[in-house]
This record gives structure tokens, sequence and C-alpha cells, in this order.
């Protein structure tokens, strides 16, 4: 009991809180001004680029992702461990010093030639770095865990390696490809740093929601940039519950 | 009819097959019996393609398979864990070579039932996996394997996971599926009880090489050497002689012998005894001796005639046992 007060506390003060907040103030201009906040032609503007670059960076990183865990735990090769520490660095970087390098790298000083700085390329470059280890890390400790004995089993009842990848290995980590996506898709719509200088800001270019917003608040409207983030919100939850209910669509795929 | 010729295989500086050299004869059952780590269970992935051989090859039905992956060798493969499809019913599991295989789905169905039914498993087709017991588990396994007809159903322990009593259970069943079915098995066990009353043919493998290639029994009476002589059971020392310990009678100094098991061949050896324990396992007795110079034996006695005995610790026997030829070079052999 006690445990549980304390989680319900926790997640009281440190999630629900200021979420409950944020609803409040986003209409506080009535229902009315939440639609014309969220409907603004920057607004939408801004929704549909991060929707597009994010279901982009996501899909990139289902599959590249994927391959990558596969690598990971099915090859040897000298440097395996270093790679794989590897994976987690964007999750310690701070995104802002990830614009830097990228910026420097892609951007008009650009050492390889290639100048990706002010379009959507470059934003999506952005995002898949910030968003790769997601499918990595969801996908690696199940295929670690799958057993060989079953596609060895399915080789020798006459499959091809791509049948036994196609009707053996996926179903199995499906459930995790599809959580790893989500969970990159959820925190590409919300990235804000990593696309702030390479992306370069430019409203219906490459603005996306979260420079949106603070821009809201910059011009003194702290309701509108509420309104527009519940959006947001609104739109990660619906695409994480969607995909959980996807993931567990197929009976116990890693049962 | 699978040949294997030569097979050598390293694993790092581990040689686990040394130039191995095995025919399995058509329709016959074989053993491949060994302690861990022998060779029996690399020389089985060997055959079914699963490992590739250093040096050495494979012939199945006439057919050098050493370079042909295992899904072109028409082959059968069970394996200890089961290596179920757990996102597949048992159905699915068993119809899997057969819809790969795109057969038409009403001979798939059929097929699938008569294996089921076969197997004894007809009432659960639509289960999942993990909705059944370990060793209905290993039956679908086979179900599936043998749903593609096979040339050759390699076995790798598959009773090894299993409790004893289905283990018992399922071998009985094993031997008779396979007087229905009569498809060439490689059954891959450490057990020697297993290999003796399931296999047809037994090799012994030990340290990467054939050690032995006999029918069972003969494996057991007339070992080719130490190993196996060890390996296939207890072995007793009765005075400078190595033998089985039912092969051992007891008799009171002076009295006559317990019910006869008369010794016989070239000579019998009897050595003066002490009794030092006396265990009933039920249909059988085993007597823990220990002889004039101090070596310790087992003598393994009918129940009826060490009741008829009436042994206990402390008394005194005299043991006999045949001075079997077969053995006589293993006098080194210790116990």
């Amino acid at each position: 009991m006690l445990a549980l007060g304390v989680v319900l506390l926790w997640v009281g003060v440190v999630v629900a809180l200021p979420l409950a907040a944020l609803a409040a103030l986003s209409v506080a201009d009535g229902p009315l001004g939440f639609v014309r906040a969220v409907t603004a032609p920057g607004s939408l503007a801004a929704l549909g680029t991060t929707l597009l670059l994010s279901v982009a960076v996501a899909l990139v990183n289902a599959v590249l992702g994927t391959v990558i865990a596969w690598v990971l735990v099915r090859d040897s090769f000298p440097g395996k461990r270093f790679a794989d520490a590897l994976i987690d660095i964007p999750f310690a970087l701070p995104t802002i010093v990830a614009s830097i390098v990228l910026l420097a790298l892609y951007g008009p000083e650009s050492p390889a030639g290639i100048h990706l700085n002010n379009t959507r390329a470059g934003v999506l470059v952005a995002l898949a770095f910030v968003t790769l280890p997601f499918v990595v890390r969801s996908v690696q400790p199940v295929l670690a865990e799958l057993e060989l004995d079953a596609e060895e089993a399915a080789a020798s009842l006459g499959a091809s390696n791509w049948t036994t990848l196609r009707l053996i290995v996926w179903p199995a980590i499906r459930p995790a490809v599809i959580s790893g996506t989500g969970l990159a898709f959820a925190r590409a719509i919300g990235e804000f740093g990593s696309v702030a200088l390479i992306g370069g800001n430019l409203p219906g270019v490459t603005q996306v929601t979260s420079q949106y917003i603070a821009q809201r608040i910059e011009v003194g409207d702290p309701t509108g940039a509420a309104a527009v983030s519940v959006t947001l919100l609104v739109i990660a939850f619906s695409v994480l519950a969607t995909l959980r209910l996807l993931a567990r669509g197929q009976r116990r795929a890693v049962a | 009819m699978i040949t294997v010729t030569g097979a050598t295989k390293r694993f790092g500086d581990f040689l686990a097959l040394d130039d191995v050299s095995l025919e399995i004869p058509a329709g016959s059952l074989t053993a491949l019996l060994g302690p861990s780590g022998s060779g029996k269970s690399t020389l089985l992935r060997a055959m079914a393609g699963l490992e590739n051989l250093d040096g050495g090859s494979v012939v199945i039905d006439g057919v050098d398979v050493t370079h042909v992956p295992p899904r072109r060798r028409g082959i059968g493969f069970v394996f200890q864990h089961y290596a179920a499809f757990k996102h597949m019913t048992v159905r699915d599991n068993v119809a899997f070579g057969l819809t790969i295989r795109k057969r038409p789905r009403a001979a798939i169905r059929a097929r699938v039932d008569e294996l089921l039914e076969l197997v004894g498993l007809a009432g659960l087709a639509e289960r999942y996996p993990d909705e059944l017991s370990g060793g209905q588990r290993q039956r679908m396994a086979l179900a599936r394997a043998l749903a593609v007809e096979p040339s050759v159903l390699l076995l790798d322990e598959p009773f090894g996971a299993l409790d004893a009593t289905v283990r018992a259970e399922l071998r009985a069943w094993l031997r008779r599926l396979h007087d229905e079915v009569h498809v060439t098995t490689v059954l891959v066990t450490h057990d020697q009880a297993e290999a003796l009353e399931v296999a047809d043919r037994v090799a012994v493998i030990h340290q990467g090489r054939v050690q032995q290639v006999d029918e069972p029994l003969a494996v057991y009476d007339r070992p080719a050497n130490a190993f196996v002589m060890g390996f296939m059971g207890s072995v007793a020392r009765v005075g400078d002689s190595l033998v089985r310990p039912h092969r051992i009678a007891l008799r009171r100094p002076g009295g006559a012998a317990g019910v006869a098991t008369p010794p016989h061949g070239d000579g019998v050896v009897t050595v003066p005894a002490t009794v030092e324990r006396v265990a009933r396992l039920g249909s059988e007795t085993l007597v823990e001796l220990v002889d004039e110079a101090g070596q310790r034996f087992v003598a393994r006695l009918p129940r009826d005639e060490a009741e008829a005995l009436g042994l206990a610790r402390g008394d005194s026997v005299e043991a006999s046992a045949p001075r079997d030829p077969a053995t006589a070079d293993f006098i080194d052999y210790s116990i």
C-alpha cells in the first residue's frame, strides 16, 4: 500500500499535475480559442512538417534499427562492443550539441560538401540521430533471447533464409520493432534541440511544432502555445496506444 | 542410408569430431551414444547440415550432401528443447514444411490430421505450444519433422528435457512409431538405458571418435574397450576378472549357490568376500562386497535369490564370476 501511495504521489506530481495545468491553460480562451490557436496557418504548417518528418524518421528507424540490432546480436566483428556502446550516445549527448555537430558537418561549411542546413533533409538527419537508439534497444534483447533452434528447425523443414526470417523471426520481434518505432516517433514529434540550428526554423519549411510553440511563448501567447502542445500530446498518445494494440494484436508473439 | 566418411570438425582448439566414419543402415534406428562433449551431437548436426564439416563427407541415400544446405537434404530434425514455433498453433507447426512447399490446402489439412493422430495429439490441433506439456511438445516436433516425409529422421537428445516417467513413456512410443514408419532414424543420447531400449544399433562415441558400433546387447556384453565397458553400465572386478554385476553368483562358504546363475565360459574366478551393505531396489538387490585384498565390488542379484541367501552386513560369502576373455584386456581399467 505504501509503495502504491508513493507511486501515485510521484506520478501525480511529476506527470499528471503538469499535464493537467497544461490542459487547463490550453483552454483558457475557451474551446474556440483552442481551435483558433491550433488551426492558425503557422501551427498547421508546423504540425504538418513535424508529422511528415516524424513518420519518415520512424520508418527509417524501424528498418535500420532492426538491421543494426540484428548485426549487433548475430554477427561478431572487431569493435562490436564499441559499436554497441556508441548506440546510446544520442541518449547522453545534449541535443543542441548534436545540432552544432550536424551543422558543422552538413552545414554551409560542410567539409563533405553536403549542405543540409535550412532543409527538411537536415531536420530528418537530426531526428534520425536522436531517435536511433529506440528501435535498436527494443529489438536487441528480444533477438538475443530468440532460440536459434526454431530457425534451424525451419531450415531443416525446407525454409530458405528469407522464409525463416519472414515466418519465424519476424513474428517474434515484431512487437519490439513496433514499440521501438512508436517511441522513436513520439520522441521525434517533441524534438527541439537537435533541429534548432540545422533546421533554421523556417516557417512552413523546416519549422517543427516544438519551435512553433517556443515562438508562441516568445510573442507572449502562452495559451496558444499550450493548445498546440496539447494537440501534440494527444497525437503522441494516440499513436503509442494504437501501436501498442497493434503489437498485441497477434497473439503472444513472444510468449 | 547415411554414410559418414572421415568427418572432422574443430571448434577452436577443441576437436569435436576426429576422422569419424559411420554407416547408418536404411530403415534402422541407430543411437549415437556418448557422454556430453563426446561429439555425438556435432556428428548428428553434421548429418543435418546444421554444422559444416572441416573435412570428410556425408552421403544420404547415395547423394553426397556434404555441401548441401539443411533445407535441401530431405531430413527431419528434432531438438532437445522442442524448437516449437511459439506463435503458431500445433496445426500450423506441423503443417509448416508443407505450407512453405505450397501444397494444396486440403492435402495439408489431411496430412496434418493423420500425423496428429499418429503422435496422439489429435484433439490439440488448435492449441499453442505453451499450452502443451513437454512430452506433447516433443511429439508435435516429431510430427512436424515427419510431415515432409524426410528420408532420414535425426533426433538430438529428444527426451533430454523431460522427466523420468514421460521419458520412459516416449521411448517406448518412439520404438513403436519407428516400427510403424520405418524411416531411417538416428537418435543422439547420453543415456545408455535409452540406447539399449530403443535402438537396434548403437554407436558409442567418445572424444570425437566412434568407439564401437554394434547391436545394443553386444555393446553391453562385448565392449570393444574399457571406455565402452564402463560407459555401458556398472562393472565389478572379481579377482582378476571384470564382469557386469549381474553375472556374479554368491554363495555361503561350503553351501550351495543361491538360485544358480551358473558361471560358464573359459573358467570361473571365485573369491571369498565380506558383505558390506545390502540395498534392495525392488526387483533387484545390490550387494556391496569387499574381498580379502580390500577390493570393493557390487553384485546384482534377483530379489528372490538374494532373499534365499538371506545376506546381512558382515556375512562371509564366496563370489564367483566367469572369466570373460572379451574384457581380459581391460584389466587396468579402474572402476
